[in-house]
């Protein structure tokens, strides 16, 4: 058993809560990433869980135990940090071998489980290296070896990819989707990066100034978001979010801006309708912005102009100018669209997202 | 390195260079030939047609010979030696662990500590000679090694601290913490990884504090009377000079001499000594 279990954790610098009541269940051998901008809170929170911080109040279970007071090296964890931490004065095997060292395993265990995880990270032709000889990737692959060799209950990992470059990091990702697969122990992985946190976990907490914003699946984060700081944090480009007023029209409920106007899809009607006569948040995603045919009801649609043209490949972003507001809209790589063009789009009403304007809660 | 024309190099790189080198290096010089000069030309009028300062036409080793059976210096480097080394090793083992604790541990006025100690360091010797003469006389250590090895500490555990804190500072934190989420406790921690990942550090201030109490001059001349007590450096200043007369080819050898040690320490050592220095520790 090796289920973590957060219950009210607080963390106060002096007068700074860093954070606040924060609850979360980790079931065992489940990958639950963390995410959140920097100064979230996510570090403070696994620093505590990770024993190398004190907690102000609440409790850290791991499996049943209590361990709030003990140490970091009875917690039975392991952990792999950002930089990666590796020791420098030491070759790789013995960068591997500390931990079993210092738990007084025998010599010949350390042996094989030190070969064994090399084996495993392809880094068997390392081992009498130091770390300052190898490259990004390498380094990386020790601070993971270093972690399973002492087979622990619980994996910590704070933001291990961001040290590598764009393409090592995609590379890495896809190695530790597939070495996390392997290792089927519980772990805790901390980013700021929402497509670590996207790919990577069984589920997502997302964080936001030491609160808990959101947990769920991957997807429920995408697809329903609670609150606008989830539905712009999550997803790649952000959503676009426009001010409008709901009010009752002689068709049902339209919600207005001044650059555009729609009729509210009969399904959030019910939900919207106590807003009628006043200002909400609506958001959708880029990939929910489609050009406009014939086939589109027209009370969904609205005119744009196109401001910036960017084209990735798979798909085209465009910066568009509606009334007042600019929106970025991801369309088929096919469309030919310039600067200063006049398109016509429509919104997808089944992924249109309501937001209070005060509480920022979704509606 | 300075790039561009050949010209400018020489300007900008080796002319200084050698200035800086004759600088450091004449007076070395000047006690080699000092102390290979026979007596006949030390003592010689500046106006006397063969007059030559910088050089000799006759060296002779009598004054080395004289330096080393007439006198007590083999005595004094003894003595010396015993002293820094063992006042450097009491030094470093308390700069480490201090070094460690305020660099690395929190606890209350760790900063003003630290502050404090640099302060201890500031106050001139001068000034403190005299308050310590009486407690090494309380404690019936005058004339004896121990004066010197207990009195140096009080400056070179604040130096010794001082550098090793700021190295210290600068080896990364994750590096610790991950050795102790591993299964290290706090000390093994610092034993396995931040005291090895030290040694440029630490070296470096050994060497510091080693030369220190090898040139320390006062605390010497104060809190030792004794010829056979004494070091090198009040030794050679207090019996070879006696009254008005110099003994300057003795004095010379012996400060050539006295040299040595520490000019030995720092060639074999110097990579570390400036790894120590510049503090480059990456993770």
């Amino acid at each position: 058993m090796a289920r973590v279990l957060i219950r009210n954790l607080n963390k106060m610098y002096d007068d700074f809560h860093a954070v606040k009541d924060v609850n979360l269940e980790i079931r065992d051998k489940e990958f639950l990433v963390l995410v959140g901008p920097s100064g979230c809170g996510k570090t403070t929170t696994l620093r505590m869980v990770a024993g190398l911080e004190t907690i102000t109040s609440g409790q850290v279970l791991i499996g049943d135990t209590v361990v709030n007071d003990l140490a970091p090296m009875d917690r039975d964890i392991a952990m792999v940090f950002q930089n990666y931490a590796l020791y420098p004065h030491m070759s790789v095997y013995d960068n591997m071998a500390f931990g079993l060292k210092m738990r007084k395993v025998e010599r010949a265990e350390i042996r094989k489980r030190v070969q064994d995880a090399a084996d495993i990270l392809g880094i068997r032709d390392y081992l009498a290296r130091k770390p300052r000889q190898l490259s990004g990737g390498q380094r990386q692959r020790v601070a993971l070896g270093r972690a399973i060799v002492r087979h622990p209950q619980v994996f910590l990992f704070d933001e291990p990819l961001s040290n590598l470059d764009a393409k090592l990091r995609v590379q890495m990702r896809v190695e530790l989707k597939i070495f996390f697969n392997f290792l089927k122990t519980t772990e805790i992985y901390f980013t700021h990066d929402q497509v670590e946190a996207m790919t990577l976990g069984d589920r997502v907490v997302v964080m936001r100034g030491g609160l808990v914003q959101q947990v769920g699946e991957p997807l429920e984060l995408y697809n329903a978001p609670v609150n606008r700081f989830v539905a712009g944090f999550i997803g790649s480009p952000a959503m676009n979010f426009a001010p409008v007023r709901v009010s009752n029209g002689k068709d049902g409920l339209r919600a207005d801006n001044p650059g555009f106007g729609i009729d509210v899809p009969a399904e959030i009607r019910p939900r919207l309708q106590p807003y009628a006569g006043r200002d909400v948040i609506m958001g959708i995603r880029p990939e929910d912005l489609q050009l406009a045919n014939g086939s589109y009801p027209p009370g969904l649609c609205f005119d744009a102009m196109v401001e910036v043209v960017e084209k990735l490949g798979p798909e085209i972003l465009l910066d568009l100018q509606v009334g007042e507001q600019t929106m970025v809209a991801a369309v088929e790589p096919n469309v030919r669209a310039k600067r200063g063009d006049k398109l016509r789009f429509a919104l997808r009403p089944e992924r249109l997202h309501f937001f209070d304007t005060g509480s920022e809660a979704a509606i | 390195m300075i790039e561009g024309a050949k010209w400018r190099r020489w300007v900008y790189f080796y002319i200084p260079l050698s200035g800086f080198v004759f600088w450091l290096l004449f007076p070395f010089y000047w006690m080699l030939v000092t102390s290979i000069r026979p007596d006949r030309e030390l003592y010689r009028p500046w106006m006397a047609p063969n007059y030559t300062p910088f050089w000799t036409a006759h060296p002779t080793l009598v004054h080395v010979m004289d330096l080393l059976t007439e006198t007590l210096f083999t005595r004094w480097m003894l003595n010396t030696l015993f002293i820094a080394i063992v006042s450097t090793v009491i030094s470093l083992f308390c700069g480490v662990f201090a070094g460690y604790a305020l660099s690395r541990l929190k606890f209350p006025f760790a900063g003003s500590l630290g502050a404090g100690i640099f302060i201890t360091y500031l106050v001139p010797q001068t000034l403190l000679f005299i308050p310590l003469a009486d407690i090494i006389r309380n404690f019936h250590l005058g004339d004896t090694p121990w004066a010197l090895i207990l009195t140096y500490p009080t400056f070179l555990i604040p130096f010794c601290t001082w550098l090793l804190m700021g190295y210290f500072k600068a080896i990364p934190r994750e590096l610790e913490e991950c050795a102790r989420i591993d299964g290290a406790t706090r000390w093994k921690a610092m034993l396995y990884i931040i005291i090895p990942i030290a040694v440029p550090g630490i070296m470096s201030a050994g060497i510091f504090a080693f030369t220190l109490s090898w040139n320390e001059f006062i605390y010497a001349l104060v809190f030792l009377s004794s010829a056979e007590q004494k070091t090198v450096s009040v030794g050679v200043t207090s019996e070879l000079v006696r009254g008005d007369v110099f003994y300057w080819g003795q004095l010379m050898a012996g400060a050539l001499l006295g040299s040595i040690p520490v000019a030995f320490i720092y060639s074999f050592f110097v990579e570390h000594y400036v790894a120590g220095l510049t503090g480059s520790v990456k993770g």
